[in-house]
């Protein structure tokens, strides 16, 4: 099983970035169960949403505890909130920033990671270009399909146009594909972004 | 007092016979077939008001629907005294569910009949004031609101009854209930309190809304069947004297119940969606105190010593009445 | 067909297989998902003919649907926490009266203090309302149920709530079958009432009814509810054979062959029990878990034959009777009662039996918590009445607190 937790705040789509993974998933005919943490998700507020993919039916429900990956749609909550909570050592992080991942104050956290499994995609940027509006959670997914393989990026784009249409999917999905484009060539690299 | 046209048959007689009566324009009571809706055998008390409302309002909805009517009944007197398990009174398809529902369970019925292509089978929802005014009002309202197809009929006997006389929010001011007792400086039910339900019921700009009153039942009649020429959410206010919470004989009912209207106390009209459409004027003015006088349950105006300014300020209430309704013509 | 989606969604295209004829709505989190659903499915006119009511209160709701069903349609509302007990005298009224309305609870807390999300607590307040109660332990089950749901009613012409833990499931995305429109009405007919108002035929329904018959009204309603206990099962055999899997039914042993020890629970907490099991099992010990579906009628019977053998029960409750602990243990406990003599104990003892309340108000029920639960379970160290996860400091300080201001 995989274990995806994804920080964000309310408005910016964190919800629907899980349904979007958890589509891409059984698009590609697995198992996939996203939900979010049920806090009064005024906008602004820090929010949770998770997803567990698998090979084979996903009978827990519990809160994801231990994430294999984590995405950070806002990288103000680095300083606000404790996302680096249960992850182990091989876990993946992309985190949305067009900054440097030193500047962002997570030094310690980020240090009992490995390096080549932490990303940064500036999202909110590729998302204001293609789509007019600084939505970044489905062109996040991009950039995590490069980074995880857990998903393709096919499969992404296949949920969002499932789930939107006309130009916010064309948007949503050029974006994604930047995303994705960026974050693989971060990691040909080897750069921490 | 000004000419004021009268029906020809309130100068007919009302029995089979009545040759010089148009068949449509006898009552249907008149007819040896009438439908007796609500039979005999019911246990109600002698001279209820309610019994007889029901009784007419009923054969008349039957009869201008053809028979295909539903009945949904609010809890309350009518329902009580008129199914006995495990007898029942009514010849009608008809529905009891709850005190404060069934407004919505008219609605409810309204619905799965339109869904099955039968909105040729009309429904009257019916109950008393406590069941209309008070605990039914937010399932009434929102019948209104939705502009259902029900005719909903409050038979207003201006307390709860069946339950040993309660005050509701119908109860008219200085009456005695057994939760408005006559005792203190200010007996009786309270001044300034109370709902204008028809005046409530015009506000939601329905498409009819109508008064009435068990002293003319033709009128009561007439009302029912204009009710029931029209769709959508439709509400009729009857005003049903009590012999037993209003302490009146029970053979003075109807006389009661005109004294109410010809006082001015209880305004007699017709609305359509918001509009007074017509007025049945006072034809012979009577002061409130003949009407309070004829009732027990005002007695305390009455005793040692009088209460003057009530009767004085219940006067105001019907001279507000008159003048906001028109219930008298100028010269009158 | 296989569809991603969220578990109200699910549900609302189940009802629309279903054929309802009247629908009432009125909002409450968390159910909302599903009427909003049902909304746009008849407004669209993809689910027609259909009467979409949007009522004024629960018990509008609840009151429209009785008129509906009463007046032969097929009815439909659903509710949460606060709404179903605004509509509780409705809902007993709709029991009482035998009509086949299927209702949906996305099971809520019932305040106060008010609380949003997932715990047992409605649905358990209308336990004694003559409804028949099913709960789903994931969104295929959900959507399963309300199909079954409206077969059972109409056979038996009670009304049946299907319960799905609010927000847990009805706001997760999973993956689910949604069957086709002709599997549906294949096995679901269209409803022919057991009474109907009718003018051509008028009967009197909801008369007043004294002490000379109530009893036996009363016996009547009981028995017919008892039949369900065969029904239930029935229904959900008809459903595997017409749709190709398990479903419903009245309780779901699973791993209670060989064990002894055994966690009941109702519900999603079902999925994340099992997990936690097959890690026991991994390990060695004999642990199972035996779901219970069927809650009303409860399943004594199925419940006492599951239980066999088994020396150690919990049951987990979302749920609390305040003053007393456990709702679901009393009715383990009664159908443990007759079966004390046929457990295979060492010294012929009764099997112990703990209540775990746990999930209250939406309190995340972990795997960590319960692996926790058992290690205590299995060694016989558990309290009689335990709050899973109590936050002691809290409730010390709380307390510490009230003695302080008493001496004042």
């Amino acid at each position: 099983m995989f274990q995806v937790r994804i920080h964000g705040r309310g408005g910016q789509g964190v919800v629907t970035a899980a349904e979007l993974l958890s589509i891409a998933a059984f698009l590609e005919g697995r198992h996939a169960q996203a939900f979010p943490t049920f806090g009064s998700e005024r906008t602004g507020a820090p929010v949770v949403a998770f997803c567990r993919i698998d090979d084979r039916p996903i009978r827990v429900r519990e809160p994801i505890a231990r994430p294999d990956a984590l995405i950070v749609q806002d990288a103000t909550l680095l300083r606000a909130v404790n996302v680096f909570d249960g992850l182990g050592p091989d876990a993946y992080v992309l985190i949305n920033t067009a900054r440097d991942l030193r500047e962002l104050g997570a030094a310690e956290a980020l240090a009992a990671l490995r390096p080549e499994r932490v990303r940064t995609v500036p999202a909110t940027a590729l998302a204001r270009e293609h789509l007019g509006r600084p939505v970044p959670n489905a062109v996040l997914l991009g950039g995590f399909a490069a980074l995880t393989g857990v998903v393709s990026l096919d499969s992404v784009c296949a949920a969002i146009r499932q789930r939107f249409s006309g130009r916010v999917a064309d948007g949503n999905v050029a974006a994604a594909e930047r995303a994705h484009a960026y974050v693989s060539a971060t990691m040909k690299e080897g750069v921490d972004a | 007092m000004p000419a004021q046209e009268i029906k020809f048959y309130q100068t007919g007689s009302l029995v089979v016979g009545n040759r010089l009566l148009d068949p449509e324009r006898r009552t249907v009571q008149a007819d040896m077939r009438r439908p007796n809706t609500l039979t005999s055998g019911h246990r109600a008390c002698q001279g209820c008001g309610e019994a007889l409302g029901a009784r007419w309002v009923v054969d008349a909805a039957h009869r201008a629907t053809g028979g295909r009517l539903v009945v949904v009944n609010a809890t309350g007197c009518l329902e009580v005294f008129s199914t006995p398990y495990p007898e029942t009174s009514w010849r009608v398809a008809w529905l009891h569910s709850l005190f404060g529902n069934a407004p919505a369970v008219a609605s409810g019925v309204a619905a799965a009949l339109k869904v099955k292509g039968r909105t040729d089978v009309r429904v009257v929802g019916q109950g008393g004031d406590g069941g209309t005014v008070d605990i039914g009002f937010a399932c009434l309202s929102g019948m209104f609101e939705r502009n259902d197809d029900v005719l909903f009929v409050c038979y207003d006997n201006q307390a709860y009854m069946n339950t040993g006389v309660q005050r509701s929010g119908a109860t008219p001011p200085a009456a005695r209930t057994a939760t408005t007792q006559a005792v203190g400086p200010e007996p009786g039910n309270p001044f300034g309190q109370g709902k204008n339900t028809p005046l409530i019921a015009m506000a939601h700009e329905i498409p009819y809304v109508a008064t009435a009153t068990v002293a003319d039942l033709r009128d009561l009649e007439y009302k029912v069947h204009r009710a029931m020429e029209l769709r959508g959410a439709r509400y009729l206010h009857v005003l049903v004297p009590c012999p037993l919470g209003w302490v009146t004989p029970s053979s003075d009912t109807i006389r009661v119940a005109r004294l109410a209207k010809e006082s001015g106390l209880f305004p007699v009209f017709e609305a359509e969606h918001g509009e007074i459409t017509s007025v049945s004027k006072i034809r012979r003015k009577v002061p409130v105190e003949e009407y309070l006088r004829a009732q027990g349950r005002f007695a305390h105006l009455f005793g040692d010593p009088p209460r003057a300014d009530v009767i004085a300020a219940l006067q105001e209430v019907a001279a507000r009445n008159i003048r906001r309704f028109g219930l008298l013509d100028e010269e009158g | 067909m296989l569809r991603q989606m969220e578990g109200s969604q699910a549900v609302a295209e189940a009802v629309a297989l279903c054929r309802p004829e009247v629908i009432c709505a009125y909002p409450i989190s968390p159910q909302t998902h599903i009427v909003e659903g049902l909304s746009r499915l008849v407004k669209s006119g993809a689910l027609a003919p259909c009467e979409y009511v949007n009522v004024e209160s629960e018990f509008a709701a609840m009151s429209v649907a009785i008129g509906a069903s009463a007046a032969g349609a097929r009815a439909y509302t659903a509710t949460s926490s606060q709404g179903l007990l605004y509509m509780t005298e409705a809902v007993y009224n709709a029991g009482g009266l035998g009509l086949p309305i299927v209702m949906t609870v996305a099971n809520r807390a019932l305040g106060a203090p008010i609380n949003i999300w997932n715990d047992h607590s409605d649905a358990m307040s209308q336990r004694d309302a003559g409804w028949l109660q099913l709960y789903a332990e994931d969104n295929q089950e959900a959507v399963d149920l309300h199909i079954q749901a409206f077969r059972i009613a109409e056979e038996l012409s009670l009304p049946v709530m299907v319960c799905m833990d609010g927000f847990v499931l009805t706001h997760a995305y999973e993956r689910v079958d949604l069957p086709e429109q002709r599997q549906v009405d294949d096995f679901l007919p269209p409803f022919a009432p057991r009474q109907v108002l009718d003018p051509n035929d008028p009967v009197s329904i909801g008369a007043m009814v004294g002490p000379e018959a109530f009893t036996e009204v009363r016996y009547l309603a009981h028995r017919r509810h008892l039949r369900a206990l065969e029904v239930i099962p029935r229904v959900a055999g008809e459903f595997a054979d017409a749709f190709g899997r398990e479903s419903g039914g009245l309780v779901r042993p699973y791993r209670l062959d060989d064990a002894d020890t055994a966690i009941v629970a109702m519900g999603s907490v079902l999925g994340t029990l099992k997990d936690v099991v097959d890690e026991r099992r991994g390990h060695g010990e004999r642990v199972g878990v035996l779901g219970i579906t069927a809650f009303r009628p409860f399943p004594f019977a199925e419940v006492r034959r599951a239980l066999r053998g088994v020396r150690r029960v919990v049951v987990l409750e979302r749920t609390l009777s305040v003053g007393v602990g456990g709702v679901v243990t009393d009715h383990v406990r009664a159908a443990l009662d007759g079966a004390m003599r046929e457990t295979s104990a060492a010294n012929g003892a009764a099997p112990y039996l703990w209540t775990v309340i746990a999930g209250l108000g939406g309190r995340p029920i972990t795997t960590a918590s319960l692996h926790e639960m058992i290690d205590r379970a299995v060694t016989e160290r558990l309290e009689p009445l335990t709050f899973l996860d109590l936050r002691r400091d809290l409730v010390e300080r709380e307390a510490h607190r009230e003695r302080a201001a008493e001496r004042v």
